[in-house]
């Protein structure tokens, strides 16, 4: 594996200031807040065609242009843009880097707010949580002048933050779409987050998260918590239809130093993967997602969340997805049912993992683009 | 229960502007096995309701949703009892009660989430479905029940006479019904339900909770 990785790189990313203080579950007040967005779009005179998109654990604002720091397409292009599923040409939207990330939103590498310039948070970050994450947005979509988001939507966490949107700003949210998701992580889920932070406590270069001093990233760490992560958002047929038992390079095994196809795909995940992303940044949004549970915030009963909710609700599934399986949406449907709101619910068929909501599903488009079509005519936005 | 349940599809719009009917403008309306969403459209398009559905069959889900619907995979036997109390004004189940398998209980969910049900099913009391099992022996194939018996998902076939049986046996008060022949007219035998049973091949119904 190539380690010679070197400390990320400096963009300026495009982000509002906030200085009034964003009180944190945790107790901690940040004096000041950084959230660095991006919105594609025009917002249409009444405000009213707002979409905001929540990124995923690894993601961030680029959704759909060339990433600055890797050069690749945004990572929601087949959904975002012109003509897409989430229509650029029709609606605004907007996707802001989430609180504790490393795209130019406060997180772990921004500078304390309470120590000397040039200091920087670290591992004294305080601990997160999805909701203070959606409060954060929620000031950026204030700065932006929208009183109502038309909608919001993501996958994975950004499923969780558009679950957690709804519960905390019911009247704020006119559709919410909630993909590949839960009302929880499970106990499965926490573990596998673990063993990516152990990996990264585990390597030396991350110095007890002091790792810049030294001008060092904990870069084999982060790479193998990347690949392990990687492993649970695919499925079983998708790396056997990709991989197989292929050997890199040589037709039959022959013992000495062979490499499995399915290895050096890994390995490349995982040092490409360190080259954009701040292992500090890593440990503070999978504790995020490890305490997030909308079940227990509402005394055990999720219904309790969406009480009286005017929001319209889909839910989307896919089948080979076993890092947040089908059963986790079909009961965050219900408990919409028993919360008397208006639900669809949807398991699209796939065998590409968890991965499916970022790739082209078709079925996954057309569901999530009527939808949304469906809920401008009920919203009265101008077609 | 995994195939959709279509009976008679070629009096679909018949069934739709029947039921359509019988529901208030601007109620609260779930359709249960609410197939590719054309009554839910009617309903929203026409009388303004703001109808939902409930479907086993993902690939109809998908495209309800895709249509705009609010459309959500699940089936009678099961989600039912997941919804508040009364959170429906009028919950209609087209079609498919024979297919269910505690029609009882499906019945019984329905009067709780709903004020009103609404229910269609085909009538297993007309009189070729009786004449081709007395004569032949074997079990009958109609126009509406057209597949063999190892086939069908009607496991809970009924004749008029049995619903209204049931309905009694339950407390529940039949506010409208009427028989609907194979052409999809409304049969003539409204006053008399022994006739009605004999010539109806579809019956529907209108219940609420005494």
């Amino acid at each position: 594996m190539d380690q010679s990785a070197s400390p990320l790189a400096t963009v300026v990313h495009q982000h509002a200031v906030f200085t009034d203080g964003l009180l944190l579950d945790c107790g901690v007040v940040l004096a000041r807040l950084e959230v660095a967005y991006r919105t594609y779009g025009r917002l249409n005179a009444a405000r009213s065609n707002a979409i905001l998109v929540c990124h995923a654990l690894t993601g961030d604002q680029y959704v759909a242009e060339p990433h600055p720091v890797t050069g690749k397409p945004g990572w929601w292009e087949a959904v975002v843009g012109p003509g897409r599923p989430i229509d650029t040409d029709r609606y605004f939207v907007i996707c802001a880097n989430v609180l504790g990330g490393c795209m130019g939103s406060t997180g772990p590498r921004s500078q304390r707010d309470d120590a000397p310039d040039g200091v920087l948070w670290g591992i004294d970050f305080p601990p997160v949580t999805i909701r203070d994450m959606v409060r954060a947005q929620k000031r950026l979509v204030e700065h932006l002048g929208i009183e109502r988001l038309f909608a919001v939507v993501g996958g994975s966490m950004g499923g969780m933050q558009v679950l957690q949107w709804a519960a905390t700003y019911p009247g704020h949210v006119f559709a919410a779409v909630p993909v590949a998701t839960a009302a929880y992580h499970s106990a499965q889920n926490i573990a596998f987050n673990e063993v990516g932070r152990q990996a990264i406590f585990a390597d030396p270069d991350w110095e007890s998260g002091r790792y810049w001093d030294s001008g060092k990233i904990p870069a084999r760490g982060l790479a193998v918590a990347r690949m392990v992560a990687h492993i649970t958002y695919l499925s079983e047929q998708a790396l056997t239809r990709k991989f197989g038992r292929r050997l890199r390079g040589g037709a039959s095994l022959s013992m000495f130093g062979d490499m499995f196809e399915v290895e050096s795909y890994l390995q490349h995940q995982g040092s490409t993967f360190v080259n954009r992303f701040d292992a500090n940044s890593y440990l503070t949004i999978t504790r995020a997602m490890d305490y997030f549970d909308l079940v227990a915030d509402s005394q055990g009963d999720l219904s309790a969340a969406f009480r009286d909710t005017p929001t319209r609700f889909c839910l989307i599934s896919f089948t080979s997805d076993w890092l947040f399986p089908t059963a986790e949406s079909r009961a965050v449907a219900r408990a919409l049912n028993r919360a008397a709101a208006n639900v669809s619910f949807v398991e699209i068929a796939s065998d590409k993992g968890h991965d499916a909501f970022l790739l082209d599903e078709p079925d996954f488009h057309r569901t999530l683009a009527g939808f949304l079509a469906g809920c401008a005519e009920h919203a009265g936005l101008p077609a | 229960m995994n195939a959709p349940v279509r009976f008679v599809a070629k009096n679909m719009r018949l069934d739709l502007r029947l039921i359509a009917g019988m529901v208030a403008p601007g109620a609260r309306v779930l359709d249960i096995g609410s197939g590719d969403g054309s009554l839910i459209d009617h309903l929203y398009r026409t009388h303004g309701c703001d109808a939902r559905g409930i479907e086993i069959d993902m690939a109809e889900v998908t495209r309800s949703v895709a249509h705009g619907l609010p459309v959500m995979h699940g089936d009678a036997d099961s989600d039912l009892a997941q919804y508040p109390d009364d959170a429906f004004d009028y919950v209609i189940l087209s079609r498919t009660l024979q297919a269910v398998e505690r029609p009882r209980e499906v019945l019984r969910q329905m009067l709780r989430i709903g004020r009103h049900a609404i229910v269609s099913f085909p009538n297993f009391g007309h009189w070729q479905v009786r004449w081709q099992l007395l004569w032949s022996g074997r079990m009958p194939m109609t126009s509406v029940w057209a597949r063999p018996w190892h086939e069908t998902p009607n496991i809970h076939p009924c004749t008029i006479r049995d619903f209204v049986q049931l309905c009694a046996d339950e407390g529940y008060v039949i506010e409208r019904w009427l028989a609907v022949d194979e052409a999809g007219q409304r049969a003539p035998w409204r006053r008399f339900m022994g006739m009605a049973n004999l010539f109806g091949e579809q019956a529907l119904f209108q219940l609420r909770k005494r």
